[in-house]
């Protein structure tokens, strides 16, 4: 079988197995989420759940009214303390762990460094400057790291829940309960789901120990190096929660991260699953499934064509050698061939994991641009857990903003007028992430600090920037790699844009869910814009494109635009 | 209620709207400079940003002097200005009307009910004046005392005389009217400087113009795209930097210029104003732009039977006989009945006669008496010379009294009564009396009558999703016939004003937004309740005061053409939004190559117009940006094409042409600008 028919073949098999499973997924979630003692919509059938027994023993640990709901600002206050003490908590962790059990020997790793790491795995972006099996232990991987995939893509779920809420209800004040709703996304959703991805891992060849490493003799005869740990279970929560952060510095490149063909697609699923279930989750919850068909429908229309092109441009590189070889390989996944690494590289960027099995540095020009676009997306199709469903959430707000216009109303969507104030926090929402990424490029481009760490000069060199900042302002976490960033300047300048990147549209969000929840809900006629149909459909993904393309546009241009054209 | 609406006019023809000048773009442009002024310039933002762009560039042209420079320059300032001239132009457009009003308002004494002469600025609230024929009403009241014709062309500009009298849902008087015919002594109910006649000149002029919660919106989506855009370009010049490619100041105030949302936001208040402007022109005030923007958010219709959806009067339409009488004998006694009665339904029922039965008019039966209808008797008729007395009226009331006189009732009455009402029309039955016995002679059926092309016209409403509910007096199961004919949704039958008021909060509990119209005093209670509350000039001041627009011309059917006008407002403003931001994609086809292609070759092939030179790229750019504000202006006055349809075809529509042809539209622009600007020596 060609390489070009195998990957047609994966990514058929992927979808099948996404289509299969967000139904039951995105179903059980909104079961899990449905809290409010009056049924979330008045079309919805959904009955609130009462709490398990180990969730009542956390509530009581934590020291929360779990059968209380909050206002919007308590909400928002709930998530920002939850984060701020999970980052102070893990920059300490790595301050002190040549202290601690399990340390491996591993020295405490500098501040500059374990600022930036605790920043990018408590935004749930995993942006890794350090190399993972040479400077954390293993104590910091699992009671650190991994703690911290899954209660960042908890607070995801949560903040998305919260703005379903804001749709679903209808004047009230309350949005839900964030200990809850974080609660619930660890015991319900991310824990089961991750135990059995760890099974499925290992089987699969992923290692799975807390052995410091073995030295091997090779069949040349020479020693090599072999780093065991933990790796399976990290690696299972890692893709599921659209994190990214790998146990190596190779990531999932890495042989025992990704031990095979099979593993590797595994894990492109494990990371799209519940990015990709999340809409059925809000279609239940607002009571018209056919609303949330629409979102997913946006976002895999536009990862569909994203994958397309992106295979495309791998596949066309120059040369006549690479022609030969059917695809560019450097810097591939060559023991499963380019298809793959195409895949791997579109899903990984366009949910905000940032896990790669390839070095997107050395994709050809127009694919390293595309795997960059996908980011700048804004994460969004599907993006992250929870954030990509409440970013395609307000652009959706956007869009019907001005197609509401057309149809002669004053824009309504899901029944919810759209303001002044709605439109202010939507507004502000889009600004955020183009604001941080190119004034962050051009701080670096502008400075000898920052031009120091870059390997490539010329285009190259703007992409690995731009990427980097792109990267981290939208909560991925992947590298283009060529750019030395742990270094003082990036490591403050980047955990800045992942701290900013990640609260502010959560600030933005969770006002915008109290504002919509404390508004009545305008009845549906043939006058209201319908925002079910392929029409809205593709509207919103036009508006996704120019969002993006009209900002980006410049920077694009002079950077991978420059170089692909040369 | 009824009464009040009985006396309009029993057809209203459709108002046409009243004819245009064209645009004046020199007096506009006179305004467009004085509006430079910067302190007012930022209300607009998008606009103010290209003000502050153009002075900038103006410096950089003095001190580093260039054909391009200076061209850019140039082009900058008539961007703004033409922005200015936009909104300029929507305000000069209501002057005329203005004007008018303000003739009508130069009224200087009042006279009080001692004859005393008081200059009409002194007027106050409670003062009682009097006006005679021949004099002008000397401000806003109600009539107290006496009847008048009044003259109220001045501000509604329809010549036919009104009657104005005491007491009842016809005593208001507006100053500036003047009074044809007799006596009146007016209660003053509006301060000087606050009569409905000022605040209309306030209104039509723009001057107490106010933004509206959507326009406020949409400014702020404008605002941060104009941020990002800024950011974009501010951060664009260190990329340029570390590229070798550093860029020019003109050439990324250009870029700035050309990427912000200028042409929407040079509009954006001209098409609110001209939204208001088109409801005058079919005389109709709206008291804010807020009530306009409501009218295209409307779900719900209230209107009234008569004179909205039928007209004014019943009609007789047939004659059953009962009781063995011929049809021709009914006929013959319902003309004979009816020869006196001067009422709509009475001469109906003689036109009837005439034309089915050919009976010849009668003009006058000497010796007949004619017996008037009262409340008590409800019921009218004729005593004839030979004895003989014929009544007509509501079948109970000749029901009784025909058993009154001991005469038999056939069995079949009943039945013909009933159908008749069910098919909502009015029975009015037909008896004799002669020598002591009386009988039933026949039934009249008055139908209520649709008026023409009403069917469609709700039809039309229901694409849209407006529901539309019939408000009559009528008891419910005529109520509905007349509905089922008409196309109506639902009906409110024996309706009282607390009837309307519930129904108007029930509506609202459910988020939906509600229109009515209503003249009377006890409507103002539910014209203040809805969204869109319409009173007609014939009303009462309560009515006027509590409604949100006023209908100069009384024509309850206008409420349709309210709830276009406010759709058509935000499809305009959204089309031409989408219009604004679809054009960016070509100015960074015409300005990124301009810019970079010196340093990397390869983006030429972003050059896809083939644009002269990097110059002519970039002004060429600008010159579009700064023309296509012009050549809108027409359509952001006149609205965009407004046909009723359902949602998705008019978005359908609507993107097609402001989408793709935004998209589309300024590659041909540019590129045709490019081949006149390259001809300018300097710039090729």
């Amino acid at each position: 079988m060609s390489s070009t028919a195998a990957g047609w073949l994966q990514a058929a098999l992927l979808v099948v197995a996404l289509v299969a499973v967000h139904k039951p997924l995105g179903d059980w979630m909104a079961r899990v989420f449905t809290t409010d003692p009056v049924p979330e919509g008045p079309k919805s059938r959904l009955r609130p759940v009462g709490h398990w027994r180990v969730e009542r023993l956390v509530h009581r640990a934590v020291g929360v009214d779990a059968d209380t709901e909050q206002r919007w600002p308590v909400y928002l206050r709930s998530v920002l303390a939850f984060s701020l003490v999970s980052v102070l908590a893990l920059y300490l962790l790595q301050r002190v762990q040549q202290w601690l059990p399990l340390d491996n020997e591993m020295a405490a790793v500098e501040p500059g460094s374990a600022w930036n790491t605790a920043v990018s795995f408590v935004t749930n972006t995993n942006w890794q400057g350090y190399s993972g099996e040479s400077t954390m232990g293993h104590l910091v991987q699992m009671a650190g790291l991994a703690v911290q995939n899954f209660v960042s893509a908890g607070v995801g779920i949560a903040v998305a829940v919260a703005l379903v809420r804001g749709f679903a209800r209808s004047g009230t004040d309350r949005l839900g309960n964030f200990w809850v709703d974080l609660t619930r996304a660890l015991t319900r959703v991310l824990l089961p789901l991750a135990v059995v991805a760890t099974v499925v891992l290992v089987l699969g060849g992923v290692v799975q120990n807390l052995s410091s490493g073995t030295d091997a003799n090779t069949l040349v005869g020479a020693t090599q190096f072999l780093p065991g740990g933990p790796v399976a279970s990290q690696e299972a929560i890692k893709e599921l929660g659209t994190n990214g952060g790998g146990f190596y510095n190779a990531n999932s490149a890495h042989p025992f991260e990704g031990p095979s063909a099979w593993v590797s697609l595994f894990q492109v699923f494990l990371l799209l699953v519940i990015p990709f279930s999340l809409p059925r989750t809000f279609g239940r919850m607002v009571g018209d499934r056919r609303q949330g068909l629409a979102i997913v429908g946006v976002m895999a229309g536009l990862a569909t064509a994203s994958l397309a092109l992106t295979s495309w441009a791998q596949a066309r590189a120059g040369g006549a050698a690479l022609q030969l070889a059917g695809a560019a390989t450097e810097g591939q996944e060559v023991r499963f061939g380019g298809p793959l690494s195409a895949l791997f590289g579109t899903a990984t960027t366009l949910t905000s994991t940032g896990a790669v099995n390839s070095m997107h540095d050395s994709y050809t020009p127009t694919g390293g641009m595309l795997v960059l676009a996908n980011m700048m997306l804004g994460e969004v199709a599907p993006g992250g857990v929870g954030s990509g469903l409440y970013g395609m959430l307000v652009l959706a707000v956007v869009a019907v903003f001005v197609a509401g216009l057309m149809v002669g109303r004053t824009p309504e969507y899901l029944g919810k007028k759209l303001g002044r104030r709605e439109m202010t926090l939507a507004s502000l929402y889009v600004l955020v992430t183009p604001v941080l990424v190119l004034t962050g490029t051009a701080v670096a481009v502008a400075t000898d600090t920052g031009l120091g760490s870059l390997l490539n000069s010329g285009s190259h060199g703007l992409s690995e920037v731009l990427y980097a900042f792109t990267s981290a302002s939208n909560n991925n976490g992947s590298a283009f790699a060529g750019l030395s960033a742990n270094t003082p300047f990036y490591n403050t300048a980047l955990g800045l844009a992942m701290a900013f990147g990640r609260f502010l549209p959560i600030v933005l969000v969770v006002a915008l869910a109290g504002r919509l929840a404390t508004q009545g809900k305008a009845p549906v006629t043939a006058g209201t814009l319908p925002t079910h149909q392929p029409l809205f459909v593709g509207l919103l993904g036009a508006v996704v494109l120019v969002v993006v393309g009209l900002t980006y546009f410049p920077a694009l241009a002079l950077g991978p635009l420059a170089e692909a054209l040369a | 209620m009824t009464a009040a609406l009985d006396r309009r006019p029993v057809s209203p023809a459709p108002t046409e709207p009243r004819p245009r000048a064209a645009i004046e773009w020199g007096p506009a442009l006179a305004g467009a400079v004085r509006k430079l002024d910067p302190r007012g310039q930022v209300r607009q933002p998008v606009v103010f940003v290209v003000w502050v762009g153009s002075v900038f560039s103006t410096v950089l042209a003095i001190t580093d002097p260039s054909v391009f420079g200076w061209l850019i320059a140039g082009w900058l300032w008539l961007t703004v200005l033409f922005a200015n001239a936009a909104e300029a132009v929507a305000e000069g457009r209501g002057k005329a009307q203005a004007d008018t009003l303000r003739r009508a308002r130069q009224t200087t004494v009042a006279y009080l009910l001692d004859g005393t002469e008081v200059p009409a600025a002194d007027l106050r609230p409670g003062m009682r004046v009097v006006v005679v024929a021949g004099q002008v009403v000397p401000g806003d009241g109600d009539v107290v005392e006496g009847i008048a014709s009044v003259d109220e062309s001045a501000i509604t500009g329809e010549s036919a005389p009104v009657i104005r009298e005491s007491g009842g849902d016809r005593s208001a008087v507006t100053g500036g009217t003047t009074v044809l015919s007799d006596r009146i002594v007016v209660e003053i109910t509006s301060k000087p400087g606050e009569t409905f006649v000022d605040r209309m000149i306030a209104l039509v002029e723009g001057a107490s113009r106010q933004r509206t919660p959507n326009e406020i919106a949409l400014n702020i989506l404008l605002s941060s795209l104009t941020i990002v855009f800024l950011i974009v370009v501010i951060t664009l010049q260190p990329l340029a930097v570390y590229s070798g490619a550093e860029q020019s100041l003109t050439t990324l105030i250009a870029l700035v210029v050309c990427l912000i949302p200028t042409t929407i936001g040079a509009l954006l208040s001209a098409i609110g104003i001209a939204g208001m402007d088109r409801l005058v022109q079919r005389n109709v005030l709206a008291m804010s732009g807020r009530a306009v923007e409501a009218a295209g958010d409307v779900n719900t219709l209230l209107l009234d039977k008569t004179g909205t959806i039928t007209l004014g009067n019943r009609q007789a339409s047939e004659f059953v006989a009962v009781g063995g009488c011929s049809d021709d004998e009914v006929a013959d006694a319902a003309q004979l009945a009816s020869l006196a009665d001067e009422t709509p339904e009475g001469r109906s029922i003689v036109v009837l006669a005439k034309e089915r039965y050919g009976l010849r008019g009668r003009d006058d039966l000497p010796g007949a008496e004619f017996v008037p209808f009262t409340a008590q008797t409800r019921m009218s008729g004729v005593d004839l010379p030979d004895g003989r007395q014929l009544r007509k009226g509501a079948a109970g009331a000749v029901l009784a009294w025909v058993r009154a006189q001991d005469g038999p009732v056939p069995p079949e009455v009943g039945d013909v009564v009933d159908s008749i009402s069910a098919a909502g029309g009015t029975p009015l039955l037909l008896a004799v009396a002669h020598g002591g016995s009386a009988r039933v002679l026949g039934v009249i059926h008055l139908k209520d009558v649709v008026k023409a092309g009403m069917a469609e016209r709700f039809a039309e409403l229901r694409r849209m999703g407006i529901r539309t509910v019939m408000i009559t007096g009528d008891n419910e199961r005529t109520a509905r016939a007349i509905a089922a004919e008409a196309g109506i949704d639902d009906v409110l039958a024996e309706a009282t004003p607390e009837d309307k008021l519930a129904l108007i909060q029930r509506e609202q509990s459910g988020g939906r937004l509600v229109a009515m119209t209503g003249d009377g005093t006890n409507d103002a209670p539910a014209l203040a309740q809805a969204d869109v509350g319409v009173a007609m000039n014939t009303g009462t001041t309560a009515a006027k005061e509590a409604g949100n627009m006023v209908d100069l011309d009384s024509d309850p059917t206008k409420l349709i053409e309210i709830v276009e006008i406010g759709k058509q407002l935000l499809i305009t403003r959204g089309s031409l939004t989408t219009f604004s931001i679809a054009n960016d994609l070509a100015k960074y086809f015409a300005i990124l190559p301009a810019m970079f292609a010196g340093v990397f070759p390869g983006l030429d092939a972003l050059n896809v117009m083939r644009l002269s030179s990097p110059e002519s790229a970039i002004l060429s750019a600008v010159v579009f940006n700064a023309l296509i504000i012009v050549a809108l202006v027409p359509l952001a006055l006149r609205g965009v094409t407004y046909r009723p349809a359902s949602a998705s075809a008019m978005l359908r529509r609507n993107l097609l042409l402001y989408g793709v042809g935004g998209v589309v539209l300024p590659f041909v622009g540019i590129k045709l600008i490019d081949l006149l600007v390259s001809l300018i020596p300097g710039i090729a």
